[in-house]
This record gives structure tokens, C-alpha cells and sequence, in this order.
């Protein structure tokens, strides 16, 4: 379904974006033409889900093969005490659609790995990275840059967060920063690290606007930085990073020229 | 000397300081868990003992992080 004009409930549904100039019906319609992949429906997933679900995104596709446990609650809020046990991805596409019934959702109940992530992410406009562990965040990144994929990194931690913007071939990719995961015994316990749930909820919330802000052609992305927070503090940086050329995955000469896995750090912060 | 560390002007009372040294002051439980930025160039994480930061550079000390 490719909407070309806006319904009467719809003109009332979304008449707060229809009056920002900067959206208004265009921007409402390439909303409802969109598509999304949201990566991990937990503490970031959940927020990000729930305001692209409300904004009318067309298309949501929700990744995740875990379901709903008890300690997750305390920031996956798409997620309720009556759906312990259950899928995630079934659990918050039932969220989604009671906020919008208009909208359509895809759940891919499974893990992403190298062997079908690439075929996943290209069948979406943008993704979001929401997910608790480093291999995944690297594999996203690849998968993405070699698909000319935009997505949007998000990671957090105790206080604090931290996101960028990613337009492949164009600005800076995570390995441009980060050029390769941390080895396994320096990444401490998540569970142990703790993270304050609303800190899930401001990362994730500005995920969302990025996408909305990608899809709409609004305003200037947070590409070629790495935008951190610490709630302690409420201090919010912005570090410039550059494009590197010689990024091992986006540069003149990668040296990473197919996927494959690393091992997934145990984290169960999601 | 006086850098610039994470954007806040910072005096280090040393004539040369390696990342690996400022990493030790700076109390980082694991070189390995940050990414290293000097005047924009990020720092291999094989050459924090080779690279001197100097007077006036501007360094960011980027941490991972994996939860989601």
C-alpha cells in the first residue's frame, strides 16, 4: 500500500506533525510510505517502537528472539507484567497496533547473524540499532554499510548514552570510531553495570527522531558525530568524528569485505 | 601542559604523557574498553604506548557501550 493522500482520520490522527511547516502532509505521507527495521525490542526498541508506531510509520519490522522476563520491565515499557514469557516481537507489535491500527508490523523472531542480516536490512529505509551486545552493534553497521543502508547506532549504559547517525558512503560509520569490538574479557557484566531505565527512554527517543527526521527530509542528522549523555550530570556531548579513509568497513581499502560473526558477549541489559 | 580531555581544559603536571599514561590518570578500568581521539584522528588501540599526547591537543576518551 503506498498512500498518495491522507484519509479525514488521518488529517486528525496526525494533525500535530501536519501543522509543523516542516513536515505537513508530504512529510506525513513519506511517513506512511515508510520503512523501518528496529533492532531488539527492549529498553531502547521499546521507546523508539512506540513514537515511530504513533508517528504513522507504515512500516515497522521488530527484531528480537528473546521474551518478555521479569527484569526487563523496569525500562522496556512496550512490554507489561501480563506478557512475562511471551515473544518479544509479539508482545510489542500487540502494543503498536492498539496505538495505530493502521500501520503495519513484521517480526522476525530471531537473532540477526551474518548468514541473514544482509537480506533483512534491505528490505527496510532505515534501521535502528537497539540492541544489548557488541557483535551484533558491529554486525549492524557492516551489514548496513555495504547494503547502503542509514541507520541509527544507540548504545547506553548506568547513567549514560550515547548515538549517531549513519548514511553509508557519506559520514562517519561506528568503525570509524570504533574501529573493532573490545575483546570479550574487557566487556564487564551488564547485569552487574546496571543502566537507569529512563536513560533507555532519552537515547531511544532521539533514535526515533532521527528516523522521523531521515524520512521526512527534516532538519540536519546527527551524522559525522557521536552525540553522548550523562543523566547524572544532564551534560550532553557532541564529538565531532570524521570519515575515516582508511575505516576498516567504509574506507578506500576495507579490509572487512564480508560478514561474519564474532561472539556475542553475554549482556542481559536488554 | 593543558589539553582539552572530553571538552573541559584539563592542566596535566607532566612534560610527556603517552594516551596509555593518560588512560592510567584517568582511571580507565580497561584501555581497551574506550576509543581514543586525538585533534580528530582516532589513536590504533596497539599504539597507546607510542603516542604522546601534546600541549594543547584536544583528546576524547569515546567508551563503548553495549546495552540496548
Amino acid at each position: 500500500m503506498k498512500p498518495t493522500s491522507l484519509t479525514d482520520e488521518q488529517m486528525d490522527r496526525y494533525s500535530r506533525h501536519l501543522i509543523l511547516k516542516e513536515v505537513g502532509p508530504e512529510g506525513q505521507i513519506k511517513l506512511l510510505r515508510a520503512r523501518v527495521l528496529v533492532v531488539g525490542t527492549g529498553g531502547l526498541g521499546s521507546p523508539v517502537s512506540l513514537y515511530l508506531a504513533a508517528a504513522g510509520v507504515g512500516t515497522l519490522g521488530l527484531v528480537d528472539a528473546d521474551v518478555v522476563d521479569i527484569s526487563n520491565l523496569q525500562r522496556q515499557i512496550v512490554h507489561t507484567t501480563a506478557d512475562l514469557d511471551r515473544p518479544k516481537v509479539e508482545s510489542a507489535a500487540a502494543k503498536l497496533k492498539a496505538i495505530n491500527p493502521e500501520i503495519k508490523i513484521e517480526p522476525w523472531l530471531l537473532y540477526l547473524d551474518a548468514s541473514n542480516i544482509a537480506e533483512i536490512v534491505r528490505q527496510y529505509d532505515f534501521v535502528i540499532d537497539g540492541t544489548d551486545n557488541f557483535a551484533t552493534k558491529f554486525l549492524i553497521n557492516d551489514a548496513c554499510v555495504m547494503a547502503g543502508v542509514p541507520f541509527s547506532h544507540g548504545g547506553i549504559l548506568r547513567f549514560d548514552g550515547q548515538t549517531m547517525t549513519v548514511l553509508p558512503g557519506k559520514s562517519a560509520c561506528y568503525r570509524c570510531c570504533f574501529p573493532e569490538p573490545p575483546p570479550a574479557k574487557a566487556v564487564p557484566s551488564c547485569s552487574q553495570a546496571g543502566v537507569l531505565g529512563a536513560v533507555a527512554g532519552m537515547l531511544g527517543t532521539i533514535q526515533a527522531a532521527e528516523a522521523l527526521k531521515f524520512i521526512t527530509g527534516v532538519g540536519a542528522l546527527l551524522t559525522d558525530s557521536l552525540l553522548t549523555f550523562d543523566a547524572k550530570s544532564m551534560n550532553f556531548r557532541r564529538v565531532k568524528l570524521r570519515k575515516r579513509p582508511d575505516c576498516p568497513v567504509c574506507g578506500e581499502h576495507p579490509t572487512i569485505t564480508e560478514l561474519t560473526d564474532s561472539e556475542r558477549g553475554a549482556c542481559d541489559l536488554l | 601542559m593543558e589539553i582539552r580531555l572530553n571538552g573541559e581544559p584539563r592542566f596535566i603536571n607532566m612534560a610527556k604523557l603517552t594516551v596509555a599514561g593518560l588512560l592510567e590518570i584517568e582511571q580507565v578500568p580497561s584501555p581497551e574498553m574506550v576509543a581514543v581521539q586525538i585533534d580528530g584522528e582516532i589513536v590504533h588501540r596497539c599504539a597507546y604506548h607510542d603516542t604522546v599526547v601534546g600541549d594543547r591537543n584536544e583528546v576524547d576518551l569515546l567508551y563503548f557501550m553495549a546495552g540496548g
